[in-house]
């Protein structure tokens, strides 16, 4: 039993003590909060939909923009390779997954002051907030993602059967946000001028990732070591399983699930170190 | 453990006053220190005034070391001045915040009212809120299911369920928070004055509720500047002074017990000391004191006449003197403004040290506290003015006798009730108690 239950809880007991440096993550605390991370994911949701005019809209108008952007400068005018797929479908695979993930981090970093309100005045587990932010992304992936189909249906690219291993993919840029979202929002506690980092953050790993370009420019030991950057096997296995690219990015993706996974546990890690400064700090 | 909801053992918590007022640092800030410190200490190393530890920062010791048992079912008050450490043992408690020392221990389901209507979102529909605000405080999805209608209907909000509550009045929100905030039934209750927020019916309500969750047999640790109330509800109450614990008794002991570390406090700190007033100092006031002049044990009880003392030296010759006061009560509403000027004209001159005492016959004062801001003025000039030169407590007494005191308005009335031209008297009602009149003499002689 514990001490959300109803139940008679005679076995309930809490624990307040200080901690001292690295503590447990409380995974199963986590666990018994699902509940409330549900409702604040939904609440993201609902909120970004009802105080925005265009709505939904805008989840698809971020990465299309940025499409007919680099489909006409680096597609049309530098001439970028794009594996022999047309270049608006190959830069437009691999910005959705590229919105997730930015936009995950961008909300999900300012989302503990964001949220200070209530960090001050109730307990749960801290890691509920950045978590439900970026939750909430996914639902913007979904129309960004109805839209990929409609742009495969219309250049007549048939997904391979490469296609199931979609949704790990897409774990993956779920790990890689929140692992990144839990360092920079726990030292945004700390460190306001976080938040001014992000923009450039951003635009920076935008260019570093293979989104306008193909990974393939590169040769091999190099192009695996590409595989550092998690967004570098994100978006080369989209457009693997989606486009049929015939570059498999096995290597990459193995080499970016690790450092996703890094990054996520020394994240949560960081975050729970902290945690107990945010109510007094934030 | 089974008999015991709460043990708390040598709790302590520090903050750093630095950080307490500017709330974050830049990353530079930090940076440099990191960058710059080595080599500071190393040079004070250098010139041999070397301290063991790292540079200590200003640090307050919030709580200290404050160890005390909560049974199941007891109802217990925290009272103590602001900045005592009542809030940070209740933040500890609900672990919103870690002690720096020491352990607590909770056996059951915690909830705590730290405030109505956290994480309520102006967009969301009063149904969302509620779904919302009941998971922030701990609710389960079938526990709100079930309580959804009655949370409804204790908010009269039925209409305007699906509407934003950015469209609520403030009223509607308070009602809808406090209807969420009501149907959330943990076995342990922490809650930190919570009651001073809404209206007296509102207020009434919380009341209310909270009561009925002590009958049920929860645990409750309320923290309330109001005496009265932790007077009625808890059985018991800890009295915390500068972040420990002073006193650990019955709330009736605690809250006299409170009351006079008051009275010897603002006795001990002559109000000649206080730099906390404004004006030219030609007088200055030194001493204040508020007398229950039919009372005789020294409390001030509603019903009775008030006496105010304001003993001053003066300084140089001041004619035309003006002196006043406010008498204002715990929300900052002035009850009563009382002026020489106003009441018995420009009279007074004075040229030497002296007392003037100010009495109310029948100030219709409501149980609760009050402050006294007092001042003297002269032509324009202000002289002295002390904002809150002294707080004193109105205690309930059975003025109507019938056993109901008066609770709700500002002051309270003595009516005379009559029926079709025939006056009513509640059967067996006494005359107003008359009690031995002492004259409230000049402590300036």
């Amino acid at each position: 039993m514990t001490y959300l239950t109803l139940s008679s809880s005679d076995q309930s007991k809490i624990v307040i003590k200080p901690s001292r440096g690295w503590v447990s993550l409380k995974l199963r605390e986590l666990w018994e909060y699902r509940e409330l991370l549900y409702f604040l994911t939904w609440r993201d949701i609902k909120v970004r939909y009802k105080q925005t005019v265009l709505g939904a809209a805008w989840a698809i108008i971020q990465p299309f923009l940025t499409m007919v952007i680099f489909s006409l400068f680096f597609g049309k005018l530098a001439k970028v390779p794009s594996d022999g797929i047309p270049y608006p479908i190959f830069s437009y695979a691999a910005l959705v997954p590229w919105t997730f993930f930015a936009n995950g981090l961008s909300q999900a970093s300012n989302s503990l002051v964001a949220s200070a309100n209530l960090i001050k005045k109730v307990y749960f587990p801290r890691l509920a907030i950045p978590l439900a932010t970026v939750f909430s992304g996914v639902v913007d992936f979904a129309f960004a993602f109805m839209v990929l189909i409609g742009m495969m249906l219309y250049f007549g690219a048939a997904p391979t059967s490469n296609v199931v291993w979609l949704p790990l993919l897409l774990l993956l840029a779920f790990v890689t946000s929140l692992g990144v979202s839990l360092w920079l929002s726990a030292m945004n506690v700390q460190f306001r001028d976080v938040r001014y980092t992000i923009p450039f953050l951003t635009q920076f790993w935008l260019f570093a990732t293979p989104i306008a370009y193909p990974s393939s420019l590169l040769s091999e030991p190099w192009r695996t070591l590409y595989g550092l950057n998690p967004m570098v096997g994100v978006t080369e296995g989209f457009r693997w399983a989606l486009l049929g690219t015939d570059t498999a990015p096995g290597p990459i993706i193995i080499v970016s699930s690790v450092m996703a996974l890094l990054l996520l546990v020394s994240g949560a890690f960081y975050f729970r170190r902290m945690e107990k400064t945010f109510a007094d700090v934030v | 453990m089974s008999n015991i909801a709460i043990q708390v053992e040598g709790l302590s918590k520090r903050y750093h006053i630095g950080g307490k007022q500017e709330s974050y640092k830049t990353l530079r800030d930090t940076l440099t220190n990191a960058f710059v410190s080595p080599f500071r200490r190393a040079g004070k190393l250098l010139r041999g005034q070397a301290t063991g530890a790292a540079e200590s920062d200003e640090t307050i010791w919030a709580l200290k070391d404050v160890s005390f048992e909560i049974k199941r079912g007891e109802v217990v008050g925290i009272i103590g001045r602001n900045g005592a450490g009542k809030s940070t043992l209740l933040k500890i408690l609900s672990r919103i915040t870690e002690p720096t020392n020491g352990f607590a221990e909770i056996y059951g389901r915690v909830g705590s009212l730290l405030e109505v209507g956290t994480g309520f979102h102006p967009e969301l529909t009063g149904r969302e809120n509620i779904y919302l605000n009941g998971a922030i405080l701990g609710m389960k999805r079938a526990e709100i299911d079930r309580k959804f209608d009655e949370i409804v209907e204790f908010a009269e909000i039925e209409k305007f369920i699906d509407t934003p509550v950015k469209h609520y009045s403030s009223g509607m929100y308070l009602r809808l928070a406090f209807a969420v905030a009501a149907h959330f039934e943990p076995e342990i209750l922490l809650v930190d004055e919570v009651l001073a927020v809404g209206d007296a019916a509102f207020q009434k309500k919380c009341l209310g509720k909270m009561e009925s969750l002590s009958s049920l047999g929860r645990t409750i640790l309320m923290v309330s500047h109001n005496l009265p109330t932790i007077q009625a509800l808890c059985s018991r109450a800890i009295v915390v002074h500068q972040g420990r614990l002073v006193r650990d008794t019955s709330s009736h002991d605690a809250v006299r017990y409170y009351l006079d570390d008051i009275r010897a406090k603002a006795a001990n700190i002559p109000l000649d000391k206080r730099d906390d007033r404004k004006g030219t100092g030609a007088i200055k006031f030194h001493h204040v004191e508020v007398a229950d002049s039919q009372s005789e044990n020294g409390a001030i009880y509603t019903g009775n006449d008030i006496s105010i003392t304001m003993a001053f030296k003066t300084y140089r010759r001041v004619p035309n003197c003006n002196f006043g006061l406010h008498i204002q009560n715990s929300l900052g509403q002035i009850i009563y403004r009382i002026t020489t000027r106003d009441t018995i004209g420009s009279i007074l001159s004075i040229d030497h040290d002296g007392c003037i005492s100010c009495k109310i016959a029948q100030p219709r004062l409501l149980p609760g506290t009050y402050e006294v801001k007092i001042f003297a003025s002269s032509m324009g000039e202000n002289l002295d003015e002390v904002f809150v030169a002294t707080r004193f407590e109105v205690l309930p007494a059975d003025i109507y006798g019938t056993g109901n005191t008066p609770q709700n308005g500002i002051v309270y009335a003595i009516p005379e009730w009559r029926l079709n031209g025939k006056e009513i008297r509640q059967s067996g009602a006494k005359p107003l108690p008359v009690k031995r009149s002492r004259d409230v003499r000049c402590m300036c002689g």
